[in-house]
């Protein structure tokens, strides 16, 4: 029996559900074409970051500007101007345009703004360039004691709606799990304009070094582990929002791209593992997805999709705060 | 100055009755006109740039920047006249530009180069050569003074006058606009005359004037030039298939025909300039003649003058024949060959007395090149008048309509002096004469606005965009001139724009504003930045006070001018709307855009709009991100600006002296004029003779530029000493005491943890005015607070919270007695650091690499070194007046320091040494002569001086000072000529130290033959280069320091090829001992290092990296930042010692571990590499894999070579 991988996202008709996510690994033209290759129906590039693209070209501006006009010997500065400094999403778009030229497949630009003039200027950008769909990676932390979390969610979805209003291409919204409400805030995105809701993004974290006594980013690959936490809003969200769900997060195994689709997702996408083992590790979790459904008799990913949401299973609570209660008072000491 | 056709209305007023027989005159079939709005080194560059094949370049101040362009356009694929792009090439030295440029006339190209001053000098060889062999050249020359008692960056001609007997044509132009026309008149002229032309305009003064003028387009230069020439140029050329000789040697009987053979190409060379001025007349409607004349026709007095002081002396002399006055003006254009019947012609036959104004000194001459050479024409053209020499402007010293005047009233006079000068006050020789300076206001259609800024806040970038847009979205005319102090940290600049609707021809600074701009808050203070201005001017200042608290905050002494003068002030904070923008202290766009707004230039939205075109000129290859927040600027200023409320005065205006009371007097009396701004009063008798000055100035002056100091918490300190290590300008001080000492209450301290120092108290004492505010000294203190680790024992924390407090705890600081060094390990990192700094508060860049080694070799050996210093950023920073860092101990003993060129710095070292080495050779003899009266003292002192136990060098200079203490207290007691002679050479009997010391472009290029000469020489002299790895005083070109993939000026696509390894060539010597060092990296090796290069008994060789602004980096972290340069093996830290061989030993020692981080992590923090690899990310991954590769096989070579011998092992054979 051949079982029928095919999966609709954001609209595209896809030949799998199994994907990279934006990461590093989406950063140049031959890892994409090695993914393609690999078997990926499409492709997630990496965050285009409007912090990074600002950060960069004021880093310019200030190093040309220093020392300049202030001696009478070296009134222009101390560096040579150059012809570019190629600061701006130029690159981006580059790698982009030849993805969507020579991938074959839809190409999903990822985007990471700080304003909102920034998200949707780059949105425009990357439309008018030509991409298929838009990720828009939001992480903000809610550090300003000033700010209440109705606050922080209206920006969200003031973000999702200007963003919206400014493309016509679909529009996937990447957000973390920390929100007091997720599920209405899962329903409000799709309000608000989103196809899609990518489930969950991961960021740099940070650490703190001991022989220093100094604070640094770190981002350690995930495992896993980390899929349940997916799994729980998977099985919630489906059936209940309109946006397509894209399970990210700790999928390293075809078993855990199972459970994902059982729980609801539409695709699952891949950084992690990919990142450990290189593009083949694709190929590895979509026949091991594939594996697991002929084994279990399904005959399409459509049919499996949902089929162990909260909606479907016996035990909703199994989802909800029950399942800690459980877990805690079945726990048995090992020493 | 040419008459453009705007022009013309305003000269028929005045010169209507005689235009027609002016050589001045409009001409109607001219072609239209582009106005570009540049400075003169652009103008001139522009021309010499599309008519070249090959430029080899040197940089040098002021025509550095003709070599930047040319380099750029060439970078930028920019072609030439005919499609191809110049190959321009940095050399090692004029020198060497000279010599690349002579083989590449010889091999047929067009080829040029700019320079200036002592280039010109060193190309003085070569240009013989160019003009014996009828080459056609032109070299573009930014003229400037030539170094005698002390260097000068300025203009003047003394360095083209030293090059008039080269054979090289000489023309003068003496506007920006005439840079651009006589650039091409030159290379036309040269190319049919086969003379090579030296084109010259005045450094700074046009070289860096921006001014808008009309621009000689491509195809105007393709009518004029004669492409036969060129031909006929590259036919003469060497080649192979038509081989000929030439640069023979010639004997008595054939050079001196041989030399006279070439006179009728001389004879030439006026007429073909004429008809090359004439063929740019018709193109452009500019008219100019060999010698213009200005003035009445019927002039009895006339000025003779060639320059920049030409517009000026027009001015003058158009306000004199408006009065009647019968007073004309000869412009000297063509210089050399000094056409006389050219000059007799344009002189009225009227004129009877003449002013040759020359700018140039000639000691010793009848008189300056100019006035003789104006004199001779006369006598030879049989024309009688009386001649006047008058020189002025030297080293760019103002010249102004009222001193033109006062020269035609020292020539109404009956005794009027036959030399004499104007611009100073001269008491001593007399020759200067009176000017009346109020004689000249400057015409009312003139709009003068002068503003007040410091380097860092962007104002003079803003001003010459200004006067762009007013020269290119206007039809006014306008003129930008920019005034730098001579500090490279906190320096103030001040910017003089001129906007007209006609031609501005005034060469000289505004010295009454209509508009005066302050743009840093406390340029109100002191002398006040009102000064200038004018009755009933506006006054825009930025502001960190509310506008209804403001006036309270306006010293009294500004107050009251603001009162006296009527003026108009408006407020605004630029600060806060640039720093909420993320464009930190540049307030420019902000206060560039008041400026319009508080102008009539362009309506409010026109200049706006103006403004956001060139912040996307300027800034739009930077990003979006940098155009948009300018943008955002303009827009937000507007609404913060706020015309002030004059209220009544706080109190009565109060005068504070420049310097305290306790100073010295020559400071109180000569420096605290120049730290005023006030220099220019000065008389002559005020100045040394022969350019010897006082050091220990700069601690007077208190500059207090920092917005944050570090304080120190003794509670956490331990005693490290980093802090006060790693300070790039001496205002962390560390100083231990005797418990007994009973200090303020406030003063802080902590008992020493120290076990050298046990007992005593240790106190780390900032000195708030001088401290730059770096923040070196906190970023390298390792002691950090258990409960909060942000928390240091030294934090910066806002200087006016502190700064009474400091200013009392640095003063009793500095009365607390100096540690006897004996105390002290001085060859150690906390040893060193107790001892006083005799090198402070220098002028250098905040957080400057290079300083810190300086101020070390003076805490460990300053009273006994004297320094050779190469001209650079070391020599800016130490001796440009009006202070020195360089200072003196209690006992009245320091460095003595001295600059003599930049390419001869090692010579001029080893020199020292000899002469040093010769006296007490003398004082040897005369003790020795002397023994029968000076006793047991003579034996004493000749043992010392023959046995010399150096592992004691402390201990051995205490000695030899009692010694010679006594000698002299003897020979005062003993008459004769012996005596005398000895009590003029026994200070060489105590050791003294010759430091060389000088950064990259010195040791790497143009001084590397001298320095491998003293490198060879095996004398005593310690040489100290401070790697920058660039040329950092001139702004950032490329050296053979450079490292492979780091982009610099003339390295624009990143450097292709590799930094030279200066310390092996010195340890291929064998006895040379060499270490290469990073501060930052290693604190004891360092330390080590200079102990060890004293005690070598030859040449030692420090090369110190030296981190630099030029690096792209934060400056605050510069020294922790070292320590990557050595982990990555980019900065390998060595020390080669020949003393090591002497007893088998490998004579190399790596001082730093194996590369253990790559070379991509230590660049990444560079702009000079993270800039290529976003710019061109291939070229960057290609040159930093070979940069890589350098390194490794450089860490590879450096690691067998630890464990090789150098000796070969002898086996005496059997017999």
């Amino acid at each position: 029996m051949t079982v029928d991988m095919t999966t609709t996202y954001l609209g595209f008709d896809l030949a799998s559900p199994v994907m990279p996510s934006a990461s590093p690994l989406t950063g140049t033209i031959d890892h994409v074409l090695a993914l393609v290759e690999a078997g990926a129906p499409a492709i997630v590039l990496p965050s285009l970051f409007e912090e990074q693209i600002e950060h960069d070209a004021m880093a310019v501006h200030f190093g040309l500007e220093l020392g300049a006009d202030g001696f009478g010997e070296a009134p222009s500065g101390y560096l040579p101007k150059l012809n570019d400094y190629n600061t701006g999403p130029e690159d981006y778009l580059d790698l982009m345009r030849r993805a969507r030229a020579e991938a074959g497949v839809p190409v999903i630009a990822s985007l990471n703004g700080v304003s909102s003039g920034g998200w949707t200027l780059y949105a425009r950008v990357l439309e008018d360039n030509g991409v298929d769909a838009l990720e828009l990676n939001i992480y903000r932390i809610a550090a300003d004691v000033e700010v209440s979390s109705a606050d922080v969610e209206y920006s969200y979805l003031h973000l999702v709606e200007t963003v919206r209003a400014a493309v016509g291409v679909p529009l996937a919204v990447k957000v973390g799990p920390y929100f007091t409400a997720m599920a209405s805030m899962a329903r409000r995105l799709g309000d608000a304009g989103a196809d899609g809701l990518v489930l969950f993004n991961r960021f740099y974290q940070p650490d703190i070094d001991l022989s220093t006594l100094g604070v640094t980013p770190n981002l350690t690959l995930s495992s896993s582990d980390e899929l349940r936490l997916v799994l729980r809003w998977m099985a919630i969200l489906h059936g209940r929002v309109a946006p397509d769900l894209a399970a990210s997060t700790g999928v390293h195994e075809g078993d855990d791209a199972a459970k994902a689709i059982l729980a609801g997702a539409t695709v699952v996408m891949m950084a992690s593992g990919l990142l450990r083992h290189g593009p083949h590790r694709l190929t590895e979790v979509q026949r091991g997805l594939e594996a697991w459904l002929e084994e279990n008799e399904y005959q399409s990913v459509a049919q499996a999709r949902g089929s162990l949401s909260q909606l479907s299973v016996s035990d909703p609570s199994a989802f909800e705060r029950a399942n800690y209660m459980k877990t805690l008072t079945s726990y048995v000491p090992t020493w | 100055m040419f008459l453009s056709r705007r022009a013309v209305g305003h000269f028929v007023g005045v010169f209507g009755p005689w235009l027609g027989q002016n050589r001045y005159h409009y001409i109607d079939q001219v072609r239209p006109s582009e106005f570009i709005t540049v400075d003169g080194n652009e103008a001139a560059a522009r021309i010499a740039y599309r008519l070249s094949e090959v430029i080899a370049i040197y940089p040098i101040t002021p025509a550095s920047p003709m070599g930047e362009l040319a380099d750029e356009w060439s970078h930028g694929g920019q072609p030439n006249l005919w499609g191809v792009v110049p190959d321009v090439i940095e050399m090692q030295s004029e020198g060497g530009a000279a010599g690349a440029l002579h083989g590449s006339l010889q091999a047929g190209a067009l080829t040029t180069t700019f320079t200036s001053s002592q280039g010109l000098l060193l190309m003085l060889p070569n240009m013989f050569k160019i003009a014996g062999e009828l080459t056609p050249a032109v070299i573009h020359v930014a003229a400037r003074s030539i170094a005698t008692h002390a260097l000068s960056i300025f203009g003047d001609h003394s360095d083209v006058m030293a090059a008039r007997q080269t054979g090289f044509a000489m023309l003068a132009s003496s506007s920006v606009q005439e840079a651009h026309d006589m650039a091409l008149v030159s290379h036309l002229a040269t190319l049919e005359s086969r003379v090579p032309f030296l084109h010259f305009f005045d450094g700074f003064r046009t070289s860096h004037e921006v001014a808008k003028i009309e621009v000689i387009d491509d195809d105007a230069m393709r009518r004029v030039v004669d492409e036969n020439l060129i031909s006929a140029h590259r036919l003469r050329s060497l080649n192979p298939n038509r081989p000929v000789l030439r640069g023979t040697a010639q004997n008595p009987d054939v050079f001196f025909q041989a030399r006279e053979a070439a006179n009728p190409y001389y004879d030439l060379v006026p007429r073909i300039v004429a008809s090359a001025m004439e063929r740019l007349g018709a193109e452009t409607g500019r008219q100019y003649g060999l010698f213009d004349y200005h003035g009445a026709p019927d002039a009895e007095t006339v000025m003779v003058i060639m320059g920049s002081g030409a517009g000026a002396a027009i001015e003058a002399v158009d306000r004199l024949v408006e009065r009647g006055e019968k007073v004309g003006l000869v412009v000297v254009r063509l210089y050399r060959p000094f056409d006389v019947g050219a000059f007799l012609v344009a002189l009225p036959v009227t004129a009877s007395r003449l002013a040759v104004m020359d700018r140039t000194k000639e000691p010793g001459a009848v008189g300056d090149p100019l006035y003789l050479d104006v004199v001779t024409a006369l006598a030879e053209g049989g024309r009688a008048a009386q001649v006047f020499a008058g020189r002025y402007g030297l080293s760019s010293k103002e010249f102004t309509p009222a001193m033109v005047a006062g020269v035609f009233d020292e020539l109404a006079r009956h005794d009027t002096r036959r030399h004499f000068t104007v611009g100073i006050f001269d008491d001593v020789s007399h020759r200067s004469i009176e000017v009346d300076r109020d004689w000249w206001h400057e015409p009312e259609d003139v709009t003068r606005a002068v503003f007040y800024g410091l380097g860092s806040d962007g104002t003079v970038g803003a001003n010459k965009n200004s006067v762009k847009i007013i020269g290119e979205e206007t039809s006014l005319y306008a003129q930008g001139y920019f005034v730098y102090d001579s500090k490279k940290s906190g320096s103030r600049t001040v910017s003089h724009l001129r906007v007209s609707p006609r031609e501005i021809l005034s060469t000289y600074l505004i010295e009454e504003a209509d508009f005066v701009a302050v743009h840093q808050f406390d340029f109100l203070d002191g002398e006040s930045a009102l000064e200038v201005a004018g009755p009933g001017a506006r006054v825009l200042i930025n502001s960190p006070y509310p506008i209804d608290r403001l006036w309270g905050r306006i010293p009294t002494r500004a107050q009251a001018q603001i009162i006296d003068k009527k003026l108009e002030v408006w407020a605004i904070d630029a600060q806060a709307i640039a720093r909420d923008l993320g464009l930190g202290g540049r307030v420019n766009t902000v206060l560039q855009t008041c400026f319009f707004h508080l102008t009539d230039f362009l309506d409010t939205e026109q200049a706006a709009a103006a403004i956001k075109r060139f912040i996307r000129k300027s800034y739009g290859k930077r990003g979006e991100a940098v155009v948009r927040r300018n943008e955002e600027a303009v827009d937000r200023a507007l609404a913060g600006l706020f015309r002030l409320e004059v209220g009544e005065p706080s109190g009565p205006p109060v005068d504070l002296p420049v310097v305290p009371d306790g100073a010295p007097d020559f400071v109180k009396r000569i420096t605290a004029m120049m730290m005023a701004g006030r220099g220019d009063l000065l008389p002559v008798s005020a100045l040394p003779v022969d350019g010897t000055f006082p050091t220990g100035t700069a601690k007077w002056e208190k500059r207090s530029i920092a917005e944050e100091i570090p304080i120190w918490d003794p509670s956490i300190c331990i005693d490290c000493a980093r802090c006060a290590l790693a300070c790039p300008h001496a205002a962390i001080r560390i100083k231990a005491f005797d418990p007994a000492l009973d200090t303020p209450e406030e003063f802080a301290w902590k008992e020493s943890a120290t076990k050298d120092l046990e007992g005593w108290r240790i106190v780390v004492q900032v000195a708030p005015d001088d401290c730059t505010g770096c923040g070196v000294c906190v970023d390298v203190c390792p002691a950090k607070s258990k409960e909060m680790v942000k928390h240091k024992a030294i934090n910066m924390l806002p200087k006016l919270d502190h700064l009474e407090r400091e200013r009392r705890n640095w003063n009793y600081f500095l009365e607390i007695p100096e540690i006897d060094r004996s105390e002290l390990k001085v060859a150690s990192v906390k040893g060193s650091q107790f001892l006083q700094p005799l090198f402070e508060f220098s002028g250098a860049c905040a957080g400057c690499g290079e300083t810190p080694y300086l101020k070390l070799l003076t805490q460990m050996l300053g009273d006994r070194v004297v320094v050779a210093n190469a001209t650079g950023c070391s020599s800016i920073y130490g001796a440009n007046l009006p202070t020195t860092p360089w200072t003196t101990d209690a006992s009245g003993r320091g460095p003595a320091w001295s600059n003599s060129l930049f390419e001869d710095n090692a010579e001029f070292g080893l020199g020292m040494r000899m002469a040093l080495e010769a006296q007490r050779k003398d004082a040897t003899l005369l003790v020795t002569a002397l023994a029968p009266e000076l006793g047991g003292l003579a034996g004493e002192i000749l043992d010392v001086i023959e046995n010399l136990d150096r592992s004691d060098l402390d201990g051995l200079v205490s000695r030899q000072r009692e010694l010679v203490a006594r000698l002299k207290e003897r020979l005062a007691t003993l008459e004769g000529t012996l005596p005398r002679r000895l009590e003029a050479v026994a200070d060489t009997l105590v050791e003294t130290s010759v430091w060389i010391v000088g950064g990259d472009g010195w040791a790497y290029d143009i001084g590397f033959g001298g320095l491998d000469h003293v490198l060879a020489s095996g004398r005593n002299v310690n040489i100290l280069v401070l790697d920058t790895e660039v040329y950092s005083n001139t702004g950032g070109q490329a050296s053979k320091a450079t490292p492979r993939s780091a982009i610099a000026k003339f390295a624009s696509g990143g450097k292709g090829t590799g930094k030279k390894d200066l310390g092996q060539i010195a340890m291929s010597y064998g006895n040379v001992y060499v270490a290469q060092i990073a501060m930052g990296a290693n604190q004891t090796q360092t330390v080590k290092a200079f102990d060890e290069a004293e005690a070598h008994q030859g040449v030692s060789l420090i090369i110190a990296y030296s981190p630099c602004i030029a690096h792209g980096i934060d400056m605050t972290t510069q020294m922790t930042h070292q320590k990557e340069a050595a982990d990555s093996g980019y900065w390998p830290l060595y020390r080669y010692d020949p003393a090591r061989e002497v007893v088998g030993d490998p004579g190399l020692r790596l001082d730093s571990r194996t590369p253990s981080i790559p070379f991509s992590e230590f660049a990444k923090k560079e702009a000079r590499f993270a800039m290529l690899a976003r710019a061109n990310p291939e070229r960057a991954a290609e040159l930093s894999a070979a940069a890589q590769q350098d390194i490794d096989n450089r860490w590879h070579l450096y690691e067998q070579m630890v464990h090789i011998h150098r000796t070969a092992e002898y086996t005496e054979e059997e017999p």
